[in-house]
């Protein structure tokens, strides 16, 4: 592959997965709405096109139509800088997804994956630990007792459950022996999902993913019935639109990654029988990697309509004194399946 | 004691278990009963599109009627404004000019009648108290307005139309019931009246 | 490419480690600090010692400098606040940093006739590290675990309220 190709190939796959996890994050919105309407037996959203199909535009015309206040005695570098960071640390996660396996095209592979590090799991790690960064920034930045409090509350939770994440991952890639996403989800074939080898693991991880992500039940950062908007007080327009849009695509990412680590990713079991050709395969196998992501995103949203918020010593308690010894107690036991299925 | 509803829980503060703790049994219940009603019917009425039908017992703005040949049945006797609790009823009598016949019924009418829209509690006392069937309460919405003098409706308002296509249908509120209330010898309220008619 | 690279985030990395002393602010001198933290984990990036600047990431970005913004952000320190240092303290500390200095060069410069082992694409690779680590320098690895060990439970036995 000349090199002209490859940055060719590179630059249309960055463009095509960032708009599609903006687009799908767009989405995202609209079927939050309905979801929440559907569970409480309304219709949701309706008027903009037909279903309401155009609500979201409807939306970021309106954010962006807003009048935007920047406080006075606010930083206001720094006030601009956190929702940059919080949009920008929750795009770039998407770089280590594979999205499906690889298409051949006049006798060239084009991997479905902009960069295939041997360390994916490590760098969504460091991503989502980055990711703190926006909130406290813009929190502090604020210049708002309020929005200072919310920032803690937000980064410190944050911070615990990124623990609790990390040890799950460990376990899981004590099993796997591989920390390359692309790794990961080739091992997956068939019904060898890892959640059947994990399930602990899996759902100490789902647990942190609805923590990191800021969902409810453990969407305190916000509690938009409780508090004042917390970190984000301050915020209006569109900056305030970068803070809940980042969620959004947070939410999208993080459901494509559970759906790679434990769910196989783009692999199906019984599609290798079919004996289909490389490149039917590897669409096939992105419509079923996005059909897992659309039932985890669907997941997230299902939980925020059914379990009530916690109170934060209890988020505190379930991060630090259950769900941390449980992920050990997970990599431990991991580790002693290990030992005896090996000898 | 009785208990009040047959919902009640008598509330036991016994240790959970340790499934009960684990809480993911209770959340799972939440899930599918939320799932339930995803697929349920909706109750939401698109409401430019579809509207709901009023019940029949509904009573909105009001109308004068007018009898078979077109002339107004109100003879300003002042019973509607004495039965409103609200007060909202003003009127003023004059003595029907020869020549008028068709345009009110009895020798005396109403030359302005006026019902405050803000104050009007829709509670069809008045309707009741009309000996004449003049007054009615119909399915219809009192128009909203900026102004509090608008709400003030005077007969312009009030009275149908002369046009025999375009009068207000009160079928729905002239019940057999309420001809039978109103004039049923068994009632106190109708004691006088039917002593009158001897 | 890569020099130019290499060249850039070595810049990028003094000048937001200058600026960490220079700058008024504590909240801004630790997001120079981040920054600088950011341009290292480039330069190993460079060295295709991928591991290496993502734990650096983690660990030192998102994990240690989160916790001293927390503390400086609850602290609420301002110039009004900062406490007045007389001039024989700023001499105390200018003649105990260039020590330091002088230490520091002093070190380097004895290593510098080491003969510069011909770079391989495998250094920085998770798993020759791993093998590094648990092999030739095992007892170290295990004892700074043990040390790690040690600080975390002293740290929780601060954290309570009554001690007995």
């Amino acid at each position: 592959m000349s090199i002209s190709l490859f940055i060719i190939y590179k630059v249309v796959l960055v463009v095509v997965v960032f708009l599609i996890s903006l687009f799908i994050a767009m989405y995202s919105t609209y079927a939050e709405r309905k979801v929440a309407a559907f569970m409480q037996d309304r219709l949701g959203p309706n008027r903009a096109g037909p279903f309401g199909i155009l609500q979201p535009v409807a939306d970021g015309v309106k954010m962006f139509m807003k009048e935007e206040i920047i406080p006075q005695v606010s930083n206001k570098f720094l006030f601009i800088l956190g929702p940059s960071i919080a949009m920008f640390t929750s795009c770039i996660t998407g770089a280590v997804v594979p999205w499906g396996t690889s298409l051949h095209i006049g006798g060239h592979e084009f991997a479905l994956q902009v960069t295939d590090i041997n360390i994916g799991i490590l760098y969504v790690m460091a991503i989502t630990s980055i990711g703190v960064y926006g909130i406290m920034i813009g929190g502090w930045a604020s210049n708002n007792k309020y929005s200072l409090l919310g920032a803690l509350r937000a980064s410190s939770q944050m911070i615990s459950y990124e623990i609790a994440m990390g040890l799950a991952i460990i376990a899981l890639v004590m099993t796997t022996g591989t920390l390359s996403l692309k790794g990961i989800a080739a091992q997956q074939t068939g019904w060898h999902w890892n959640v059947f080898y994990q399930p602990l693991g899996f759902l100490i991880f789902l647990i942190c993913a609805f923590a990191e992500t800021n969902r409810t039940p453990f969407d305190l950062p916000e509690s938009d019935s409780e508090l004042i908007g917390g970190y984000h007080t301050e915020y209006s327009s569109m900056k305030l639109g970068f803070y809940l849009f980042a969620e959004y695509i947070n939410m999208f990412i993080s459901s494509a990654i559970m759906s790679t680590l434990y769910f196989g990713g783009y692999n199906m079991p019984f599609i290798g029988r079919l004996g289909l050709s490389p490149n039917l395969a590897a669409i096939l196998g992105i419509v079923f990697l996005f059909a897992k992501i659309f039932f985890f995103i669907f997941f997230f949203m299902w939980v925020r309509w059914t379990v009530p918020r916690f109170r934060f010593d209890q988020l505190m308690n379930l991060g630090w004194k259950i769900l941390i010894p449980l992920s050990i107690f997970n990599v431990a036991i991991t580790g002693f399946f290990i030992l005896l299925l090996h000898k | 004691m009785q208990a009040l509803t047959t919902r009640s829980k008598v509330a036991v503060n016994k240790k959970m278990t340790f499934v009960e703790r684990l809480y993911i049994p209770a959340i799972l219940g939440g899930l599918r009963i939320t799932l339930n009603h995803f697929f349920k019917k909706k109750v939401t009425i698109s409401y430019p599109e579809e509207k709901r039908e009023f019940a029949p017992v509904f009573r909105g703005q009001h109308v004068l009627k007018r009898d078979e040949n077109g002339a107004e049945r109100c003879t300003a006797c002042g019973l509607c404004a004495v039965a409103c609790p609200a007060e909202a009823i003003t009127m003023v009598a004059a003595e029907r000019k020869p020549g008028e016949e068709n345009l009110y019924r009895e020798e005396k009418y109403a030359s302005v009648y006026e019902i405050n829209m803000l104050r009007c509690i829709f509670c069809g006392l008045c309707e009741e108290a009309c000996p004449k069937e003049a007054i009615f309460l119909t399915d219809r919405m009192v128009d909203t307005d900026y102004v509090r003098n608008n709400f003030i409706y005077g007969k312009d308002k009030l009275v149908e139309p002369m046009d025999k296509d375009k009068r207000i249908d009160v079928s729905k509120r002239e019940t057999t019931e309420t001809r039978e209330f109103k004039t049923h010898p068994g009632y106190a309220h109708n004691k006088l009246y039917t002593k009158s008619l001897k | 490419m890569t020099v130019y690279l290499f060249i850039v985030l070595g810049v990028l990395a003094v000048l937001s480690a200058l600026m960490v002393v220079f700058t008024k602010n504590p909240i801004h001198s630790i997001l120079y600090l981040v920054l600088t933290f950011f341009a290292i984990a480039g330069e190993y990036v460079l060295l295709n010692a991928q591991f290496l600047a993502i734990v650096n990431i983690i660990v030192y970005a998102g994990a240690i400098m989160v916790l001293f913004l927390f503390v400086v952000m609850l602290l609420n320190l301002n110039k009004e606040t900062e406490p007045h240092k007389s001039m024989l303290r700023k001499l105390i500390a200018v003649v105990a940093a260039g020590l330091l200095m002088v230490v520091l060069v002093g070190s380097l410069k004895g290593a510098s006739n080491m003969s510069i082992q011909p770079f391989s694409h495998n250094t920085g690779l998770i798993e020759n590290l791993g093998t590094v680590l648990f092999n030739d320098f095992l007892l170290p690895f295990e004892v700074s675990a043990i040390l790690f060990l040690a600080a975390m439970v002293g740290a929780v036995m601060l954290g309570k309220k009554d001690i007995k």
